[in-house]
């Protein structure tokens, strides 16, 4: 079970928190003006790299406020966790 | 490759084993094949087998970069059934489990299937309500499919607790009598053992590292071990083939994710059939060695790891304790994790894609091991006739686009 | 004395008193501190079991946990527990144990009758055979196959016993309280750190205990209990940590009643899983003893060398009379010279090795030599060895052997940590650390006592420092002594079988058997063999398998590499998992004001998301059928009153919240007036119905939004995430007040007369109080609301009141006449009307189009889910669409679940056209009727189509789904 630094309330287990899939994507600003495809990629088409992955996570049994987690999908270790609306930090080399 | 027979079985034994053949070659790779196949699990190796078999198809590799079988098909609950709620679905998997009834003979592999019934446990009046949907659509599309209730079910499963005073009883269940487990690494070793007799090169150890692509065409795969070109490749990595998509530059509908299975300690035979409830999330079966073998949901989390949280198998086990309170002091001996590659629909994809000569066939979430055979024989088809089948033109990639959705959700929550 | 084999003085066991025991219906005695097999050895029992596949007969091979022969199952009946290891079972008086996987008895087995085949039952046979002919698969082979299997019998009585939970964090986690153990968790409690010790066996000390040992000029034992003296480390016996998990998550199985008889338990949880997370964690894990692989070492009597001193030792038990020693490392020297030393006599110290300068303290030491085969029927009475080309035949009653031992990395490997092939040592060695752990002592490879203590105090002053605890400066670690590698096994030249998975029967001609098949990668060798799949893991038998294959190969077994080490490192019960979240507490059940009303009143209830909502209230003689009947006509006729308490209630307030709930809800919430309600539908962003409910704007800025009962935390939860994740700048607050509120529904043309008294300032008038509005006021003496809004299509009040205060008002109600009614009723009522239900009219797969509500969804403004509607399938005219249906016979009640088809009775594929969501009795039109989801079924009402249920199939109408008062007439009563 990981451990995940909620930025409001420190560190909980895993366990306190909803998992929201993959961060930064927006829903678009007029969706009438998408083609099918267009609308089809944000809904359904999802980043899922082995590797350093920007996700959502929510502290559903504490603050219950959302923000953004930087984990690697191997090795488990969250890198950064930031802000909702924040841009994805830059990372130096990450290793695991 | 030697067959086996009751002979040749009785020759061996006299001689000591020492004259049984490697079940398949391993040969270094060609430079180039018609068909090249990235993924040396169950659904690979019987995409490749069906090239072959059914398609004439022999210029093809399996190239696979770990060990042989090594991915979902080693790890999963065994569990075969065609109980599914669409007409889509039931189609697809009802025709597996035709392939599943002649496979032990078709690959001259003893698969061990075992037809000993699967219960899906009904424990709210919304379960009941929705299975009987599902056992209506089930007879009705040739998928054999009885609902019972509670008494019904104590009678079929007898150590199964039907008491009311739990916090959600067994209001009843559907059976399918056909459905059950296999041995699931022989399905793998049988598909390998009858492809590389037809001709297929099974390359493991050997990992795609890039797809190349010549004017939009496929041209073939860079590996550790150099180039391998190939007229058509097929993309059958389960959990990782977002990333070999991504190669070619597609994106998926798809997030991988960590699934968890365990066994117990072997027990003296105590459970005959398959137990699966969606409601209390747990799903269970005795093998043929006596270990309880059990399952559940996935991991929420997008992974790679080959693990999950221990706090999944508790939540598991004290849901089983409802349904068989018995199994208490029983002990958990292994437990382990595969990834899965799920769809927003929880249906697979077998698909063409918009590069030409790129095939893909994924997404089958937490229910890839009872499709197997018909994964490989429709994807066969599609690969070699350049356009699906019948059966798995439903579960191509534009429906995302179109939205018209396979959504099995309701019918398997926990999908399996 | 307890038995034959006790030696007179020794061992850590109490002789102050004598338990008597039971194994297989024959009575013995032995001390505390015993485990069932010292006592057993004590007894002169060598044959305690029976092998998986051959059924051969087997001994105690271990002192420990990964003891492969020697299982049992413990109390047959209510506390009966299958498979446990007999190296484990602390003695109590009057223990009673049964030996497994044999039939009839232990030794007259008919199940060795599979040994007499073996010659064709070798690794991977069920693959290439019973094949033939085809049928006899499921009639013949199978089941036999199926009998055959497992060891002991499962459990048949619900546990009668509890387990609990416990989570905490600590600094540093000590895994293993042998010699490196315990200094780390001195070194690492003296800064001051939260450390925990924990140990699996009863008693820390680890292979102190095993043997002499000295600490400087401190005996070892008493070193140990003076350092466990010393600290403040929180040390915890009978645990084990089986399981390493992300983030330096440690998980344990403590046992707590271990060693005490049922009787004596006294109802105290049974065992305790701890959940650790640790800031740090040393592994101190130590190392397991390789078995020799030669022919017939299977023998009851054949040893682990190691297991042989640690009885001596800790149990005062001289496991054999007349002992031969197998050694592949210098420590089976140590073992038979306490053997001797203990009045044993060593027939032979035979070593696999020319070259050991072992000090053999005068005993016979054959060197260079080959064990051949073992002799005996049942137990071993010889042992044929070659020496120097010629062979030897010495007679024995033990064999202790020794090639060497395997540090106990499973832990190691689960954190995620590399394995590294250590050539001098021939052992695999912890490698390239994935978390904060370090493994010390024989669990990292180190075996000299001094260095293990010295490597264990290191890591704890080491951690303590990292932590930013004062630790003192401590010397490092002196030099590892050179390496005094084991032998690993070559493949045996005799036919008979040589064991390397013992409890799977896995041979090393089995091995060799995969390789030349092709199963040469060690995962394929252990599923094709079984190697390494037994209830031991693997423990004595995975390092011995793959250096086999490795051989075979003629490769280095660092190319051959290992199996995955998965948790659990020994097993864990189920019971122990699943912890307090049994019984009453498997969910808990969130309850109403009104819940002890509703059990008092004897109602049937269903769960409904986590509450239990009262389904209906059968009184005397009434079936379900009736009562619903009963209830429906109540509130038709009369009035009813329904506990709605668990609908979801949000509290939504802000200066943007029309806005907001304009982009959740399909239709417009912008000319909303204060005190108004509407319906409102919302949609996931695929376009399909998600939830709906009433909203009420009960201030400028604030709404009330109701949800279905079962997706209130979902439908929070998705308003909230909208909120902060995409459009954090709206001023708007969501706030959950479900359980602020206990609702109570007032429905029918009596509704008003049962709701007057209750109000003082509310004027319930029509006029004054119209349809889909809201008025705040005292009810029965509480400040709260009322709603009107119908479900029912009767004139209805919604009574909202604090919830403690609705139970008063609903027992007034009820004094004056009000009929309680229950979801069924419910139910029925809103299907009378065509109202839809989530879950019921919705699978997921249902827009609002298709349920007729296109008129709602608003074309002004843009919404969640809006575009998805705009895509080819749902628009596709086909598609299924909300309709009512009666069936011709008006006695009948459709199954719901029943699939609508065009004709009865077609061969399968039948195409199918839609099915039956809802379907009821309906009092009112004193017939049956349901609604379905049917093609294209909006232009086809009056069609007849038929209904095909597992019961039958019924010639059916479709019509319009709204089959009562269509005008509404009722509404005001």
């Amino acid at each position: 079970m990981m451990r995940i630094e909620c930025p409001w309330c420190g560190g909980r287990d895993e366990t306190e928190f909803h998992y929201g899939g993959e961060a930064h994507i927006m829903r678009p600003e007029n969706p009438d003006a998408l083609s099918d495809e267009a609308w089809a990629d944000y809904l359904f088409m999802r980043a899922n790299p082995k590797g350093v992955h920007a996700e959502r996570w929510m502290h559903a049994q504490g603050c219950r406020r959302w923000f953004n987690v930087l984990r690697h999908t191997v090795s488990h270790e969250v890198v950064a966790v930031y802000p909702m609306g924040t841009p994805r930090p830059d990372l130096p080399e990450t290793g695991a | 490759m030697a067959r086996y027979s009751i002979l040749s079985l009785a020759r061996n034994a006299l001689t000591g084993h020492r004259d049984w053949p490697k079940l398949w070659r391993s040969p270094e790779p060609r430079p180039a094949y018609e068909v090249l196949v990235i993924g040396g699990g169950g659904h690979g190796l019987a995409t490749a087998y069906y090239l072959a078999k059914e398609h004439g198809v022999t210029d093809v590799a399996v190239v696979e970069k770990g060990w042989l079988a090594g991915g979902n098909i080693a790890r999963n609950t065994t569990i075969i059934r065609s109980n599914y709620l669409w007409d889509e679905s039931a189609a697809l998997y009802e025709h597996a489990l035709k392939l599943w009834e002649g496979l032990s003979h078709e690959l001259n592999f003893n698969v061990m299937l075992r037809q000993r019934g699967v219960l899906n446990l009904a424990h709210t009046e919304h379960d009941v309500r929705e299975s009987i949907r599902r056992v209506n659509a089930n007879r009705l599309n040739g998928v054999d499919a009885e609902w019972l209730d509670a008494a019904g079910v104590k009678a079929f499963c007898p150590p199964i607790n039907i008491s009311p005073d739990v916090r959600y009883p067994v209001l009843g269940a559907t059976l399918q009598r056909r459905g059950g487990v296999a041995r699931h690494d022989a399905v793998a070793w049988g598909y390998a053992r009858g492809a590389d007799a037809r001709g297929v090169d099974i390359i493991q150890h050997c990992e795609v590292t890039g797809i190349r692509q010549v004017r939009g065409r496929i041209a073939g795969v860079e590996t550790n071990r150099g180039f391998i070109g190939a007229n058509k490749v097929a993309l059958v990595a389960a959990g990782h083939s977002s990333m070999l998509a991504d190669m070619a530059g597609l994106r998926l509908p798809v997030e991988s994710h960590p699934l968890q299975a365990m066994v117990s300690e072997p027990l003296k035979p105590v459970l005959d059939c398959v137990v699966m409830s969606n409601a209390v999330h747990v799903y269970i079966s005795q093998s043929d060695k006596g270990e309880l073998v059990l399952g559940a949901g996935i991991d929420a989390f997008n992974s790679y790891g080959q693990r999950g949280g221990l706090h999944v198998l508790e939540d598991q086990l004290a849901a089983l304790m409802q349904l068989f309170p018995a199994f208490s002091r029983v002990r958990m001996l292994r437990s382990w994790g595969g990834i899965v590659d799920v769809c927003p629909d929880a249906s697979p994809i077998i698909s063409k894609t918009p590069i030409e000569g790129l095939y893909i066939n994924c997404g089958w979430g937490t229910g890839g091991f009872k499709a197997t055979p018909t994964s490989g024989w429709t994807f066969a088809h599609t690969i070699a006739r350049d356009a699906p089948h019948p059966l798995n033109a439903p579960f191509a990639l534009d429906r995302f686009i179109s939205g018209a959705l396979v959504d099995e959700h309701g019918a398997a929550a926990v999908a399996h | 004395m307890t038995g034959p084999r006790r030696l007179p003085n020794g061992g850590r066991i109490d002789r102050s008193r004598v338990l008597s025991f039971c194994f297989d219906g024959r009575r013995y005695t032995g001390y505390p501190g015993d485990t069932l097999a010292s006592a057993l050895l004590a007894n002169g029992v060598r044959l305690v079991g029976r092998s998986f596949k051959y059924h051969r007969p087997r001994g105690v091979m271990t002192a420990g946990a990964e003891e492969p022969n020697a299982l049992v199952l413990l109390e047959p009946g209510r506390f009966a527990e299958p498979n446990l290891r007999a190296t484990e079972i602390e003695l109590y008086d009057g223990l009673v144990a049964e030996s497994v996987n044999r039939w009839p008895s232990l030794r007259v087995d008919l199940g060795a009758a599979a040994g007499l085949a073996s010659g064709l039952f070798v690794a991977g046979f069920y693959y290439k055979t019973f094949m033939w002919p085809p049928s006899w698969w499921n009639r013949v082979y199978a089941p036999v196959i199926r009998r055959m299997a497992g060891l002991a019998r499962a459990p048949s009585e619900p546990d009668p016993e509890l387990y609990e939970h416990r989570h905490v964090h600590c600094d540093i986690l000590v895994v293993g309280a042998g010699p490196a153990g315990i200094a780390a968790a001195h070194a690492a409690a003296a800064s001051g750190a939260h450390v925990i010790l924990a140990d699996e066996r009863p008693r820390p000390g680890g292979t102190l205990l095993d043997g002499p040992a000295w600490v400087g000029d401190e005996e070892g034992a008493a070193w140990a209990e003076r350092m466990l003296a010393e600290m403040s480390a929180q040390v915890l016996p009978r645990s084990t940590a089986f399981g390493y998990y992300d983030h330096n998550f440690v998980a344990l199985a403590e046992r707590l009643t271990e060693g005490l008889s049922p009787a004596e338990r006294g109802g105290r949880p049974r065992q305790r899983v701890w959940h650790i997370r640790a800031r740090r964690v040393a592994l101190a894990t130590g190392a397991h003893e390789r078995p020799l692989v030669f022919p017939g070492n299977d023998r009851p009597g054949v040893m682990l060398a190691g297991a042989v001193s640690a009885y001596i030792h800790r149990y005062a038990v001289l496991p054999g009379g007349r002992a031969v020693f197998l050694a592949g490392d210098d420590s089976v020297y140590a073992a038979a010279r306490e053997f001797a030393r203990h009045g044993g006599e060593v027939a032979a110290l035979v070593d696999l090795r020319t070259d050991s300068a072992a000090e053999a303290n005068g005993l016979l030491v054959l060197r260079g030599a080959v064990p051949l085969r073992t002799f005996g029927r049942g137990a071993v009475t010889g042992i044929e060895v070659e020496v120097n080309g010629t062979r030897r035949r010495i007679a024995c009653d033990m064999v202790a052997m020794g090639g060497g031992w395997n540090p106990a990395v499973h832990l190691f490997s689960q954190s995620r940590g590399t394995l590294r092939w250590d050539d001098e040592s021939r052992m695999f060695v912890p490698g390239l650390s994935a978390q904060a752990e370090r493994s010390v002592g024989a669990a990292g490879g180190r075996f000299d006592l001094e260095g293990c203590i010295a490597q264990g105090a290191e890591a704890g002053v080491t951690f303590a420092c990292e932590l930013g605890f004062e630790a003192s400066a401590l010397s490092a670690t002196p030099a590892a002594p050179a390496a005094q590698p084991g032998v690993l096994p070559v493949p045996p030249k005799s036919q008979d079988k040589a064991f390397v998975d013992f409890q799977n029967d896995v041979t090393a001609a089995d091995v060799a058997l995969a390789r030349r098949e092709g199963m040469q990668s060690v995962e394929h060798l252990k599923r094709w063999t079984t190697l390494g799949m037994a209830t031991d893991q693997g423990k004595t038998s995975n390092i011995n398998g793959l250096a086999l294959m490795a051989t075979g190969l003629g490769r280095p077994p660092a190319e051959v590499g290992h199996t995955t080490f998965r948790p659990p490192y020994t097993p864990v019960t189920f019971g122990a998992l699943a912890g307090r979240h049994v019984g009453a507490l498997a969910d808990p059940v969130c309850r109403t004001p009104m819940q002890d009303w509703h059990e008092t009143a004897g109602a049937v209830f269903e769960p409904v998301g986590q509450w239990l909502r009262a389904r209906y209230y059968p009184q005397l003689g009434e079936n379900m059928r009736e009562a619903v009947a009963r209830e429906c006509r109540a509130v038709r006729e009369g009035a009813g009153i329904l506990d709605a308490s668990t609908l979801g209630k949000i509290d939504i307030r802000g200066s943007d919240a029309a806005e907001f709930l304009n982009r959740i809800y399909v239709n417009g919430w912008k000319t909303l007036g204060v005190g108004r309600c509407r319906y409102g539908l919302m949609l996931g962003e695929d376009g399909m119905v998600f939830d709906d409910g009433v909203t009420t704007r009960i201030g400028e800025h604030r709404y009330l939004m109701t949800t279905t009962s079962g997706n209130a935390a979902a439908v929070l939860e998705w308003l909230e995430t909208w909120l902060q994740t995409e459009w954090p700048t709206l001023r708007v607050y969501c706030t959950s007040v479900t359980e602020q509120w206990g609702t109570i529904t007032v429905s029918g043309p009596q509704a008003r007369a049962l709701v007057e008294p209750l109000v003082e300032d509310i004027d319930l008038d029509p006029a004054a109080f119209p349809f889909m509005s809201m008025r705040e006021g005292w009810i029965g003496g509480a400040p709260g609301r009322i709603f009107r809004i119908a479900f029912t299509g009767e004139l209805s009040y919604e009574l909202n009141l604090p919830w403690r205060q609705a139970l008063p008002v609903w027992q007034r109600l009820v004094e004056a006449g009000a009929v309680p009614y229950g979801t069924e009723a419910m139910h029925v009522l809103r299907a009378e009307k065509g109202f839809i239900v989530v879950g019921h009219e919705t699978d997921g797969t249902v827009t609002p189009v298709d349920l007729g509500m296109e008129r709602m969804v608003s074309s002004r403004k843009d919404f969640i889910g809006r575009r998805s509607l705009a895509r080819p399938d749902c628009l596709r005219p086909d598609r299924k669409q909300l309709v009512g249906l009666l069936p011709e016979d008006p006695l009948e009640v459709l199954q719901e679940g029943a699939q609508i088809l065009e004709a009865p009775r077609a061969a399968a594929p039948v195409p199918m056209l839609g099915h039956v969501t809802s379907s009821y009795w309906s009092a009112a039109m004193e017939r049956g009727f349901a609604l379905a989801l049917v093609r294209g079924g909006r232009s086809r009402h009056g069609d007849q189509v038929w209904a095909s249920a597992t019961t039958g199939d019924s010639l059916v109408r479709i019509v319009d789904p709204v089959f009562y008062d269509p005008e509404g007439t009722r509404l005001d009563g």
